[in-house]
Formats: C-alpha cells, structure tokens, sequence
C-alpha cells in the first residue's frame, strides 16, 4: 500500500486519453487494431447505402447502427476510455453526456414530426387567411 | 498504510490544498495528479461541445426535406469525395495517436514527423470541403437557398472550424514541444490535443452518416 502518488493514481483513476503504461509494441497494436475497425466499418457503411443487394428499409438502420459501433471503435481504441475501475469518472461523464445527446436529437425529431402531423397543410392555411 | 500522503513534488502547479488530510482516511490516495484534473476538465467540455453539435444534427435532421422546390442532398451530394474525406481525417487521426505515443516516449523527430503527417492531412481534409462548399455555392446552392441548405451550412461548416482551430492548435504544440520540450505542461496540452482531435473523428462519423449517406438516400 505504501506506492507513490502516480502509482496510487494509476490505480483508483486514469485521466481521459490515457491508457495503463504498457509497452510501444502493445500501445502500437492498439491504434493498428482501432485503425482497422474503423476502417471495415466505414468502408461497409458506404457499401451499404449504395448497394441493392439488402432490402432497402434496412439500410438507414444499418448505418445507424455502424456509425455507432465506429463511434464505440474510435472511443475504446483512440480514446482509452474503457470499463475498468480508473475510468469510472470519464465513463459516467460520457453518459451524462450521451443522455443529452439523446434527449436534444430525439426530443426534437419527436416534437417536430408530431406538430408536422397535427398541422393543417400549408394550402388550406393561406385559405383561410384570406 | 503510511506514505500515501505524499503530493508529486515534480509538478510546481499541482493542487496541494486538501494534501493534509490524508491522514484521516487511509483509503484516500491524495489529490489526483494535475494530468487527471486537465485531461477530466477537458473531457467534460469535449462533451459539452458534442451536445452543442447534437443541437446543429437535430435541426438538420428536422430541416433536411425542407428544401423549398431546390436541389435535395441527393442532387448535391457526391460520396466519392465525402470517402476520401473520411478516409483522411481517420488517418490523420491514428497519426494523432501515434504523436501521443512518441510524445509519451519523448521522442521529438517522431512527435514532430507524426504531427506533420496529421497537419497535412487535416489541410487535405479542409481542401476538400472548402472546395466542395465553393463548388455548391457556385451552382447556386449556398445556404441562402433553403432550410436545408442553411442547416447543412451550418452542421458541416461548424464541423469545419473546429478542425481549422484543431490544426491551429496542432502547429502551435509543435512549436512549444521544439521550443521548451517535453515538459509536464506541455504533455497535458498534448493530451488535450489528442483528445480533440480524435473528438472531432467522431463527431464526423455522425456527420458522414447523418447528411452523407442517409442524406443521399432519401
């Protein structure tokens, strides 16, 4: 228990973008591995919304969904932030964070497509302002 | 149990002020270290800045039909260029990691050459917008023309200026690495750096996936 201060850091709390000390080698696979998955899943999201081959109204799903994984990719191996007990406080501001994120796009898109729903169309209402 | 109340001596701007309390509570391992308290405070405004941007992608999400009788993404958008964007900025930002790691082995010529690389190809990226936005403009589709327009306008562009101030940023921490070295304030500032850069990667995933290629296809 007697470890010096950047010790007892690395083990209660690790600052965002930091990854545990390990060794070039270990750290360079790291980015190759994160630069891969990036790669696949990028290339597969322009794949997807170009092709025929999958039923069409699939496909904006789909590049939901991978934008997301790439998103969960770049984070974990560009990022560092990870489930482990020395990211606990990057990981809870990242889902405070993703909570309003959440709350702006899909409140609005919500809200607005239901006042689009309930408007009259735009022709009737300058009918009846005249 | 003892000893854990030693504050870093190496780092002159560490908080010392609640050091002497350690005594009380043998569980507590001192103030976190300068490096921890930069990086979270950076983390919390990189994601203020994401909710900032999810503001621009709800307006342009609602807004994207409302094209006022003009060209639609479908018409404008060329995904041969949006690719080769893409494929830019992800490797500038593996590049981006590769400066962190030499940074961290204080290596100068390779801090400086992986930065060089992510500079060039940040400018490359900022070529290809720039020219596609003049392109756009020039065929009379500039963000005067509709709703859609002006929030596309807005999403990408804003999108733009964080990588323009990025690659300022880029320079300005290869010059203090050249001029004062791999001090321990320079290396937060290396780590805030890092951490924007592969922030605005992820921000462009969105964007690519939301105007580009959900935008095309409807």
């Amino acid at each position: 228990m007697s470890s010096g201060h950047d010790e007892a850091d690395r083990e209660f709390d690790l600052a965002p973008g930091d990854e545990h000390a390990e060794s070039f080698s270990q750290r360079m696979v790291g980015y190759l591995a994160g630069l891969g998955l990036a790669i696949l899943l990028t290339a597969t999201s322009f794949f997807v919304a170009g092709t025929d081959l999958v039923w069409q109204p699939s496909i904006p799903v789909a590049l939901v969904v991978l934008a997301i994984a790439q998103m969960g990719v770049h984070l974990v191996f560009f990022l560092h932030i990870t489930t482990g007990p020395d990211n606990t406080n990057n990981v809870l501001a990242l889902a405070f964070g993703v909570l309003i994120v959440v709350l702006v796009m899909g409140g609005s898109l919500w809200i607005m497509a239901n006042l689009n729903h309930n408007m009259m169309p735009m022709d009737q209402i300058m009918q009846m302002q005249r | 149990m003892s000893s854990v109340a030693a504050t870093p001596a190496s780092d002159p701007h560490a908080l010392h002020g609640a050091g002497h309390r350690a005594g009380l509570d043998a569980g507590w391992s001192g103030p976190p270290s300068k490096r921890i308290i930069t990086g979270y405070g950076f983390w919390i405004f990189i994601l203020s800045d994401i909710v900032m941007f999810s503001a621009f992608f709800a307006t342009y999400a609602v807004l994207h039909g409302q094209t006022a009788g003009g060209p639609s993404g479908h018409d404008l958008f060329d995904l041969r260029n949006v690719a080769i964007e893409t494929a830019l900025l992800l490797a500038s930002s593996f590049t981006c990691g590769l400066a962190s790691i030499a940074a961290d082995l204080r290596s100068a010529i390779w801090f400086q050459l992986a930065m060089a690389v992510t500079c060039i190809l940040g400018l490359g990226f900022l070529g290809l917008e720039g020219h596609e936005f003049t392109a756009l403009v020039a065929r009379g589709a500039g963000p005067t023309r509709s709703a859609f327009l002006s929030s596309f306008f807005t999403l990408v562009g804003c999108h733009g200026l964080h990588v323009s101030a990025g690659i300022l940023w880029l320079l300005t921490m290869m010059a203090q690495v050249f001029a004062k070295g791999f001090r321990p304030d320079i290396q937060r500032r290396i780590l805030c750096f890092a951490l924007f850069w592969h922030a605005l990667d992820i921000i462009w995933i969105a964007v690519f996936t939301i105007v580009y290629l959900l935008g095309s296809a409807a």
